[in-house]
């Protein structure tokens, strides 16, 4: 597909995304309250937006990722939340 | 398909599909002992068919302890045992969905007594990787544990649920890789078209998930007409979602759609 392809095929969508990003941030920021990592996390997650190379989607999921390589002692449940809170945690 | 309602059996004949492979799965909440697994799997592949077949939807199963059960390791051994004397029943594909959820030693263990069951027995295996930040993870351990076991071929098993970051470390290592489609975790429709055409599909398939939370048995249709839309030929779409499943799962001779 050419770019002008793609951009008529996604640019509403990925707009609408966007702003729903922008609107949750916002969100955020009028809320009460600390934040946890995760909004630490998603802004970082953000920054690689910004990269100059195709491999932004692969950027995203890495940067929210337990980068560490060795099994855990135990569950602390069975649910995961979308980002990881580092070293700390564990 | 044991959490959906008949609707949705026809929706999926209507929309063209051919057969589903039913995962045993988690029950939403942790089942209180082996009966329970006993009783699951005379569920599906005893009930579960039958009620398909009322809908022209053959259907198929695999059989395991689900990792987000797999922490309780003597549970997970009674299970294990429980599943020989199902092998043979006509609907069953093989292990699955076997793995890890939250990346612990206890999963682990669970995952290479699967392993070792599977190679007992010679079956197929379907892997579940974790969710969201333990995916990388637990891709990783996942395909050390299984390679470190050479009973296995990488060709008998699919990784399922790969995303942007684990599906070349999977097709790499000589692996099918399962593109999963959710309405909000896992991949979109674009987002799994976006990873077919950049790593190719050769040991590629693409699933939908029929689950407790939302999710949207269609998702593998819609996203056949996402390629129709970015002028993928039928012989490409018709090999990605349907040949290739076939491609995989015809190496176990029960099943016999084509």
């Amino acid at each position: 597909m050419t770019r002008q392809q793609i951009l008529d095929l996604y640019f509403m969508d990925a707009r609408s995304k966007l702003i729903d990003i922008a609107a949750f941030l916002d969100r955020v920021d009028r809320g009460e309250g600390e934040p946890d990592f995760r909004l630490v996390e998603f802004r970082k997650a953000l920054g690689e937006l910004n990269r100059g190379e195709p491999v932004r989607a692969k950027s995203v999921l890495m940067a929210l990722s337990d980068p560490t390589t060795e099994p855990i002692p135990k569950a602390p449940g069975k649910g995961a939340v979308g980002a990881w809170p580092g070293s700390a945690a564990h | 398909m044991v959490s959906r309602v008949t609707d949705d059996y026809e929706a999926m004949i209507t929309a063209g599909c051919r057969a589903v492979c039913e995962p045993a799965f988690w029950a939403g909440y942790d089942r209180s002992g082996p009966q329970g697994f006993y009783d699951y799997f005379c569920q599906l592949t005893d009930y579960e068919p039958k009620r398909a077949a009322k809908f022209l939807l053959p259907h198929f199963t695999w059989l395991c302890i689900n990792p987000k059960e797999s922490e309780d390791v003597k549970l997970a051994e009674d299970v294990i045992a429980l599943i020989p004397q199902f092998l043979d029943r006509p609907n069953v594909l093989g292990i699955g969905e076997i793995g890890l959820n939250k990346n612990t030693r206890n999963e682990l263990k669970v995952l290479e007594q699967h392993i070792d069951l599977a190679a007992r027995y010679d079956q197929l295996i379907l892997v579940h990787t974790p969710h969201l930040e333990d995916k990388f993870k637990g891709t990783r351990l996942i395909l050390d544990a299984i390679l470190a076991d050479k009973r296995i071929k990488p060709d008998r098993v699919i990784i399922d649920h790969v995303e942007e970051h684990t599906i070349q470390m999977v097709l790499d290592a000589g692996f099918w890789a399962g593109i999963t489609l959710y309405p909000e975790s896992k991949t979109t429709p674009a987002r799994a078209v976006d990873m077919f055409e950049v790593y190719g599909g050769q040991r590629v398939w693409l699933n939908s998930a029929c689950d407790w939370g939302r999710s949207d048995p269609l998702a593998v249709p819609k996203a056949a007409i996402e390629m129709r839309r970015r002028g993928h030929s039928d012989e490409t779409i018709d090999r990605l979602v349907f040949q290739n499943p076939v491609r995989f799962l015809g190496q176990n001779p029960r099943f016999t759609v084509r």
